[in-house]
Order: structure tokens, then C-alpha cells, then sequence
């Protein structure tokens, strides 16, 4: 039990690592420009097909630094050449372009390197046993995801809080105008913030891509939960999406370990459901078929009791 | 059929009256009757072309409940799906039930779909339209994921991937009508189609619906006049969501089978596409996007793999430089289209079409010949394009497609003075002669 619980621990500690990367990117993007991304999951799979590519041509190490820069120019680019034209309409114009831009990307995906998984193993650099936990061993390229999430964040939140460029990306977060009454060039600052979200998202693609799979839909499957993950956070803030990255990434671990129904539930309690009524397919569902539900059950609980999200200010 | 029951509630006092009444709502009775002989025009008379009417008529319906939401009322929903889908399951269930001997006639069961579609409405509404904008899209989403994974989930309620399937030909037939044959089914989608036609358009001239547009434009003003945007927000949301289980309970009728897809994010996706690129500033866009997107789904489908493509890059250019949608464009050419330089417009129409013409086909080869590539590599370097045998392998295809792609965005690019020259002049025109007060947008 302890060791179910601690692997359980673990691989929910990555995957949450994981789903923030994404999330802060896009939160990051959101509190700026008020833009929601919905081609951000896309940067995540061009992240991972990127180091694919770049790892069979010259290895994994260089791939784990081009691939994530070669994104970030991509979500610069989009930023540039896309979304400043089609801020002047709105929202739902900007919403929609972005909603385009992923299926494109994925359309595109499928052109370059084909509509079936491709073959993005963990390169053999990373894959080794790293220590023995209860007799298991724990494979070192998890270690390495979260060392480089956490090296990352460190690398970022000193970056912001120490350096005079992340004191003008904060101050344009709250007060464009006066950041831009003073000089400075804020939609620069736009692109920069866009290309660094990106990045972040290509970088969590090149050290997800071999622990989740490498498709085509693997955007349209990231995507909704890291939407979820914004909301339960509490739009526009950061330390939210970071709980909620860690609640949604432990919780749908654990919940693939679990084998229980809600019937075994009722039969603690001497209550039987007849196989015949219709209540009988609802209750006989295990935990762990119905993981993937969680993060979506967790949005509309949050959503009855704390509509503005976990850390969300009321008016976001 | 659909004009004799919009006519029948009106009290026929005078002739007169009908007169005038009929007068006023000439388009519809016109559209009726284009609806009913449509099924025997050639081309569209037989099991195809009656089909795709079918299909048309329920992505009318559905795409219309779309712009409910986002044309009329600027909530951008990403679930819309799931009451489609809900009704559909609701219809194929009814189907079910009428096989094993339930006594009701299948032209009802698109009835039990806009009961569901309107319970799940009521029940998903509560939850999401708290909220608008940003945060109401993002919440649609995630019902739309939470149903989606419960269909896949609950297999003996909704059959998983392969979905569940019903026979409409198996139950009571009135007035000897088996409803097996495309053409009754036609018949039965364009009677309801026509019916939530007339009703959303019914429901926009209501208060409530009046309201719909000043949430749109500005909530707070709203609220300052007594309406609470939430309340207003609610109930057109139920409305919406009741049209789409009309349309999911049509989608029953018509397939016979529904699967999980029903509710899924791809067709959420779409009905976004159609509402969109027809355009959501005009209740005719919906219809107009509907009837085009599926013409494009089930032709272009036929040619090419990358179907899907053309669409999204169809979709991004209509959001980039046509915000108004296909029917926006239309209608941007009613003011000048009495005057006498209209005919110059067309001419410099048909001469910008010749070079876009070129860069669309050369963008095209290129991309089939990649996407062949990349999809069906085992079918070797030969392909056909254009009526064409191309050898993949050799380097003439991509040059002639990148010089093909490249002339024409350059000539295309000059053409665009001469349309601009032309717009000029008619819509000079225009405000000289018809004294007119909109500026036309160039």
C-alpha cells in the first residue's frame, strides 16, 4: 500500500510538473494580453515532435534546447504576424484565430510526419534505473523531467524577480499604458511573453513527448486539461494553476490505481443494486475507468463552489 | 408543408389581412417551397442528393441554435455538441422504444430530442452562464469534455465509439407512410427545420430576445435597465440547447445510429466553423454556412484526405479578413448593386479570380503532394492531380506548383487596386444617386 502510494506520489508529482509548464505559459499569456491560446497545447506537441526530429538528427541533449527555442520563435511569430492583426476585433476574433491555428497545426503535424504515432522513445542517454524505492526501480528520465521543471521555474522566477526585463514584463502585466508611457516598446513585450509561454509549453512537450504519446491528437487530448487546470487555479494567476497542476496531476495518478466502484462502496454499507436497473451502470464504474473524468468533475465542483476559481481575483 | 402550418394560428379576418400577411413574410414562403421541390430538382433527386439535403437541413438547425448563442448573445460556447448529442441519444432511445411497440409515430421523436436538449440546457446552463466571455468558452469546453468521456464511459447507454442504432421504418405508419424511403425522412427534417426556423426567428423579436443583444453589446447597461444579464444569459442558453436537441433528435431519424462522437469536440468544433464562416452577424449566415461547410464535408471529402485542412485554412481567412463571415460579404454589396459600376466590380471580380485562381491551385499541389507523402507513403511517387499523373519524385511538380503559388499571389496582388478602383467608383456612385448614409466598407 505504502509503495502504491508513493509511486502514485511520484508519477502524480511529474505529470503535475508537467501540466504546469503548459499552464503557466498560457496563464502568462492570458494575464498579459488577455488572450486566450488555444493553439498553447499545439506548442506542447510541436515541442515534442521538434525534439524528436532534432533528437534523431543530433541527439537528445541539443534537441532538449533547439526544440524549445524553435517554438518559442513559432509562438513569436504567430503573436506578430497573426494575433496583432486580429487584436483591433476582439476577443472572440483573437479566441477564434487561435482556434484555427490548432487545427492547422495538427494538420500540419500530420503532413510532415504522418497521422500514426511516431516512435519517440526515451532516448537511451535518460534511460536507466535512477534508484530502487521498495525493490522498484524509478527510471531516470522522471527524475530528469522534474529536474528540468523545477531548474526551469527556479531559472524563471529569478529571472523575473531579479532582472530589470522581468520588472517591465511585471509592470506590464498591471499598467501597460504607464509602461509604455515610459518607453518601453510593450508590444514587444507582447511577443517576448508569447515566445517564453511557447518555449515553455515546447519545453514541457520535449520531456513529455516520451512519456505520454507522440500523435497528432495528442494537442486536442492536453488541451482541455490545461484549460481546466486555469480555471480551477483561478484565471490569471499563477500560484493557482500551480495547485491546481499538482491537485489534477496527483489526483488522476492516484485515481488510475484505484479499483473501485461505487458499487463496492454501497456493499460496505449492505446496499445492493440490482444488475438490472439503471442505476447498476453508473455505480459499476471502477475509479480508474473513470480518470479521465476527474479533472472535468473537479471543474464543475469548483465551479458551484468557488465560481472564480480557486485563487482567481472576482473579477477576472 | 412547412407554409401551411406557419399560416394556420394567423385569424383569417379579411383577405386582406392574409394578403398583407403573406406579403410580409415572403422569403419564408418562398424558401418553402424551394424546400419542398429542392428533393425532385435533377441532380438532387436521387439517394445522394436527397441525403445531403437531409444533412444540410439538420446542420441548419443546429448551426442557427449556434448563433443563438454567439451571433445573438456573444457567448462563445466549445460544448454546443453535447445537446446535440444528448438529444440524439434521447431520439435513438425513443426509436428504440417505438420498435419494441411504443405507440408513436417516428416524425415525433425529434420532439423527445429538444425535451433533452432542453433539460441538459437547464441543468449545464445553471452552471456555465454564471459567467461570460472568456471564462463561459472556457467552461463549455470542459462540459463538453466531462460528457464526452461519461458517453464513452456509460458503453450500455451510449453505445462507446460504435455507438447505438435503431430502425425508423419498424413502428406505426400514418397515412401509410413508412418514413423508409430518403425522401419522407427529407420531408420530415425540412418540416422541423423550417418549424425552429421560425421559431428561433420568433423568439430574437420577443423582450427576451431583444435582450439577447444588449447582453452582447453591454451587460452593465443591461442590468442598469432591469434585466439581469445571467437570467438573460440562461434562458437563451436553454433556447439554444433545445434547438440542438431538435437537430440531434433529426440526426437520429436521419442516421439511425448515434455514436459518442455525438457530443464530442469535433463537432462542437464544427458547428462553430459553420455558424462563423456563414457568418454571425445575420441569422441567414448560419443557414448559409451550414449548407456550405456540409456541401464541403461531403465533396471535398470525396477528393482529398486533407479535407480538414482546407477547411481550417478556409476558416482563419474568413476570421482574418472577413470578420462578417460569407453573408457579410454578401450583404456588404447591397448598397451598390443598382448602380451602374456594379458591373465593373464584377468585371474586376472575374479578373483578381484568374490569379487567385492560380495561387490556390498551386498551394493546393503542394499540399497533396505532401500530405500524399506523408499520409500514404507505401503508394509510391505517382499521383493524380487535377486530372493530371504527376510523378512525386521528380522536382518539375514543385516548381510548377511554387511558380504556379507565387505568380499568382503577385498578379492577385496587383488585381487588388483594380477591385479597389472599382468599389470606389460604384459606391461614389451609390451615395450620389441613392443619397446613401453608409459608408460601404472597401
Amino acid at each position: 500500500m505504502l509503495e502504491i502510494i508513493t509511486f502514485s506520489l511520484l508519477n502524480g508529482v511529474v505529470y503535475g510538473l508537467l501540466l504546469f509548464m503548459v499552464s503557466s505559459g498560457l496563464t502568462l499569456i492570458f494575464s498579459l494580453m488577455g488572450v486566450l491560446n488555444f493553439a498553447h497545447a499545439s506548442m506542447f506537441m510541436l515541442g515534442a515532435y521538434f525534439s524528436y526530429q532534432i533528437g534523431t538528427w543530433i541527439g537528445f541533449w541539443p534537441a532538449l534546447v533547439i526544440a524549445p527555442l524553435l517554438v518559442g520563435a513559432i509562438g513569436a511569430a504567430v503573436e506578430r504576424y497573426g494575433l496583432r492583426h486580429v487584436h483591433k476585433q476582439g476577443h472572440v476574433a483573437e479566441i477564434l484565430f487561435t482556434f484555427g491555428l490548432a487545427y492547422l497545426v495538427a494538420e500540419s503535424v500530420i503532413m510532415i510526419w504522418g497521422r500514426n504515432p511516431i516512435e519517440n522513445r526515451v532516448p537511451a542517454v535518460i534511460d536507466f534505473p535512477a534508484f530502487l524505492l521498495f525493490g522498484t526501480s524509478y527510471p531516470a528520465y522522471k527524475v530528469l523531467m522534474m529536474a528540468i521543471s523545477v531548474g526551469m521555474f527556479a531559472f524563471l522566477y529569478l529571472a523575473f524577480r531579479r532582472t530589470r526585463l522581468g520588472l517591465i514584463i511585471r509592470a506590464a502585466l498591471t499598467h501597460p499604458e504607464m509602461v509604455g508611457a515610459l518607453g518601453h516598446d510593450v508590444p514587444r513585450i507582447f511577443v517576448l511573453v508569447f515566445a517564453i509561454g511557447s518555449a515553455l509549453a515546447g519545453l514541457a512537450g520535449v520531456i513529455g513527448g516520451f512519456a505520454l504519446l507522440t500523435e497528432p491528437s495528442m494537442a486536442a487530448a492536453l488541451g482541455p486539461i490545461v484549460f481546466v487546470v486555469v480555471v480551477v487555479g483561478g484565471l490569471g494567476s499563477i500560484t493557482g494553476a500551480f495547485i491546481a497542476s499538482m491537485l489534477i496531476g496527483i489526483i488522476q495518478t492516484f485515481a488510475v490505481s484505484l479499483d473501485y466502484s461505487l458499487l463496492d462502496l454501497l456493499r460496505v454499507f449492505h446496499v445492493v443494486v440490482s444488475s438490472d436497473s439503471a442505476f447498476h451502470e453508473v455505480a459499476a464504474v471502477k475509479i480508474a475507468q473513470a480518470a479521465p473524468l476527474i479533472p472535468y468533475l473537479l471543474l464543475v465542483v469548483i465551479l458551484i463552489f468557488r465560481p472564480r476559481g480557486l485563487l482567481g481575483r472576482r473579477d477576472a | 408543408m412547412s407554409e401551411s402550418k406557419t399560416a394556420s394560428p394567423v385569424p383569417e379576418r379579411r383577405s386582406g389581412a392574409l394578403l398583407q400577411w403573406l406579403e410580409r413574410r415572403k422569403a419564408w414562403l418562398f424558401a418553402a417551397i424551394v424546400l419542398i421541390i429542392l428533393p425532385h430538382v435533377p441532380g438532387l433527386d436521387g439517394n445522394f442528393g436527397r441525403s445531403l439535403l437531409s444533412q444540410m437541413g439538420i446542420a441548419a438547425v443546429f448551426a442557427l441554435s449556434y448563433n443563438l448563442l454567439l451571433g445573438q448573445t456573444g457567448l462563445l460556447s466549445f460544448g454546443h455538441a453535447v445537446y446535440f448529442g444528448l438529444g440524439g441519444y434521447a431520439g435513438i432511445h425513443l426509436m428504440r422504444a417505438i420498435n419494441a411497440g411504443l405507440p408513436i409515430p417516428m416524425p415525433l421523436v425529434p420532439l423527445a430530442g429538444a425535451a433533452t436538449g432542453l433539460a441538459f440546457g437547464m441543468l449545464f446552463g445553471a452552471l456555465t452562464t454564471r459567467r461570460a466571455g472568456v471564462v463561459f468558452a472556457l467552461i463549455s469546453l470542459g462540459v463538453g469534455e466531462l460528457v464526452f468521456a461519461a458517453m464513452r464511459i456509460l458503453q450500455g447507454f451510449s453505445g462507446g465509439e460504435e455507438g447505438i442504432t435503431a430502425n425508423r421504418g419498424m413502428g406505426p405508419h400514418p397515412f401509410g407512410l413508412t418514413f423508409g424511403p430518403q425522401l419522407q425522412v427529407y420531408y420530415v427534417i425540412v418540416f422541423w427545420s423550417a418549424m425552429a426556423a421560425a421559431l428561433m426567428a420568433a423568439f430574437l423579436r420577443t423582450p427576451a430576445g431583444r435582450m439577447c443583444n444588449a447582453v452582447r453589446d453591454n451587460p452593465e447597461r443591461a442590468a442598469f435597465i432591469g434585466y439581469d444579464p445571467v437570467r438573460i444569459r440562461f434562458v437563451v442558453f436553454c433556447v439554444a440547447a433545445m434547438f440542438a436537441g431538435l437537430a440531434g433528435g433529426l440526426h437520429a431519424l436521419n442516421y439511425e445510429i448515434v455514436a459518442a462522437e455525438a457530443v464530442g469536440a469535433g463537432r462542437s468544433g464544427t458547428v462553430l466553423l459553420m455558424a462563423y464562416i456563414g457568418g454571425v452577424h445575420s441569422f441567414f449566415g448560419a443557414v448559409l454556412g451550414a449548407v456550405t461547410i456540409t456541401w464541403l464535408q461531403v465533396s471535398l471529402s470525396d477528393y482529398t484526405t486533407a479535407w480538414q485542412l482546407y477547411l481550417g485554412l478556409f476558416f482563419i481567412a474568413v476570421v482574418l479578413f472577413a470578420p462578417g463571415g460569407l453573408s457579410g460579404l454578401l450583404l456588404m454589396h447591397r448598397p451598390i448593386l443598382g448602380t451602374r459600376a456594379f458591373l465593373h466590380v464584377v468585371k474586376s471580380y472575374a479578373i483578381a479570380a484568374l490569379p487567385a485562381l492560380a495561387a490556390a491551385a498551386g498551394a493546393i499541389m503542394l499540399l497533396e503532394i505532401n500530405y500524399r507523402r506523408a499520409t500514404q507513403p507505401d503508394t509510391g511517387a505517382r499521383m493524380r492531380l487535377f486530372w493530371m499523373d504527376v510523378d512525386t519524385s521528380s522536382v518539375w511538380p514543385w516548381l510548377s506548383a511554387i511558380a504556379l503559388l507565387a505568380g499568382g499571389a503577385f498578379l492577385f496582388n496587383r488585381c487588388r487596386r483594380l477591385v479597389a478602383n472599382a468599389w470606389q467608383q460604384a459606391s461614389d456612385e451609390a451615395r450620389t444617386v441613392g443619397g446613401m448614409q453608409r459608408e460601404p466598407r472597401p
